[in-house]
């Protein structure tokens, strides 16, 4: 048996990837790719819990943010191309009206 | 080494490998599919924790409907390679110096917090099954999926508004 400590470990590992990946890339596009692996890193430690306590509510909302995460892509990706139509380019340096 | 300890390092380096991957990869297609094999291997943890039904939805609504998704919007926009380099000056050094910060402190509070520590329990072989998931979903967790189902409605009129109103300004 795996460890739950080593899940956890590769969750923290995932998780400081996609925030790293929110702080450095500018497409619109991998901002929210790196948005939805913070969201599965912290998923993954919800199951990991939810094994270690024999407690399936961690498995439940696992289940409600994967639903939440799919709404958020809806909206979100209809955002980004709304954005595009306006500017034509998803760099979000360039998003920068609302800048006094 | 047991079977399932060589199981999820393979699976740990593949899923960390591909994470990095997709930060660093020009093209978003490519940073997409990256993507995938990542929410693919994080699947099959959930099957190592015994949550079947879990690992099922990651791959249906994860790894299948939301990639799409991105996929359609990415050839939409005609998958544009942005030039390197950042207007903010040490952007890159200060976020990768937050990183590790952020990735320490993580780290420090998982590990030393008491649970991780803990050898697992034994379950049951019905644990994390669709027959328990539903038990417990339209019992104790009514409430909140039925909220979901709002939710769903809401970010649907809310994708079709955002990106019509955009046809009728581009009409006029």
């Amino acid at each position: 048996m795996v460890p739950v400590s080593y899940y956890i470990g590769l969750s923290a590992v995932l998780f400081t990837i996609g925030a790293l990946g929110v702080l450095i890339r500018r497409n619109a596009i991998l901002i929210f790719m790196s948005v939805e692996l913070m969201l599965n890193s912290a998923n993954l430690a919800f199951v990991a819990f939810a094994r270690q306590h024999a407690e399936m509510s961690g498995q439940i909302f696992t289940f409600f943010v994967i639903t939440v995460a799919a709404a958020e892509v809806a909206v979100g990706l209809a955002l980004i191309v709304s954005i595009f139509n306006h500017k034509r380019s998803i760099d979000v340096d360039e998003v920068s009206s609302l800048k006094g | 080494m047991t079977a399932n300890l060589v199981l999820f390092l393979i699976l740990a380096v593949v899923a960390v490998t591909a994470a990095i991957a997709m930060l660093s990869s020009r093209n978003p297609v490519y940073a997409a599919l990256y993507l995938i094999i990542n929410f693919c291997c994080i699947a099959v943890f959930y099957l190592l924790l015994n949550a079947p039904f879990i690992a099922m939805a990651q791959i249906t609504v994860y790894a299948g409907a939301i990639m799409v998704l991105f996929l359609f919007v990415i050839m939409l926009l005609g998958g544009e390679e942005l030039p390197p380099g950042t207007k903010i000056r040490w952007q890159r050094p200060l976020a990768i110096f937050l990183g590790v910060v952020l990735f320490l402190e993580t780290v420090y509070i998982f590990i030393t917090s008491p649970d991780a520590q803990a050898a697992l329990p034994e379950v049951a072989d019905a644990f994390g099954s669709p027959t328990e998931i539903g038990l417990l979903l339209f019992n104790r967790y009514l409430l909140p999926f039925e909220v979901t189902s709002i939710l769903l409605l809401a970010a649907m009129v809310g994708a079709i508004v955002l990106t019509q109103s955009e046809e009728k300004g581009e009409k006029k």
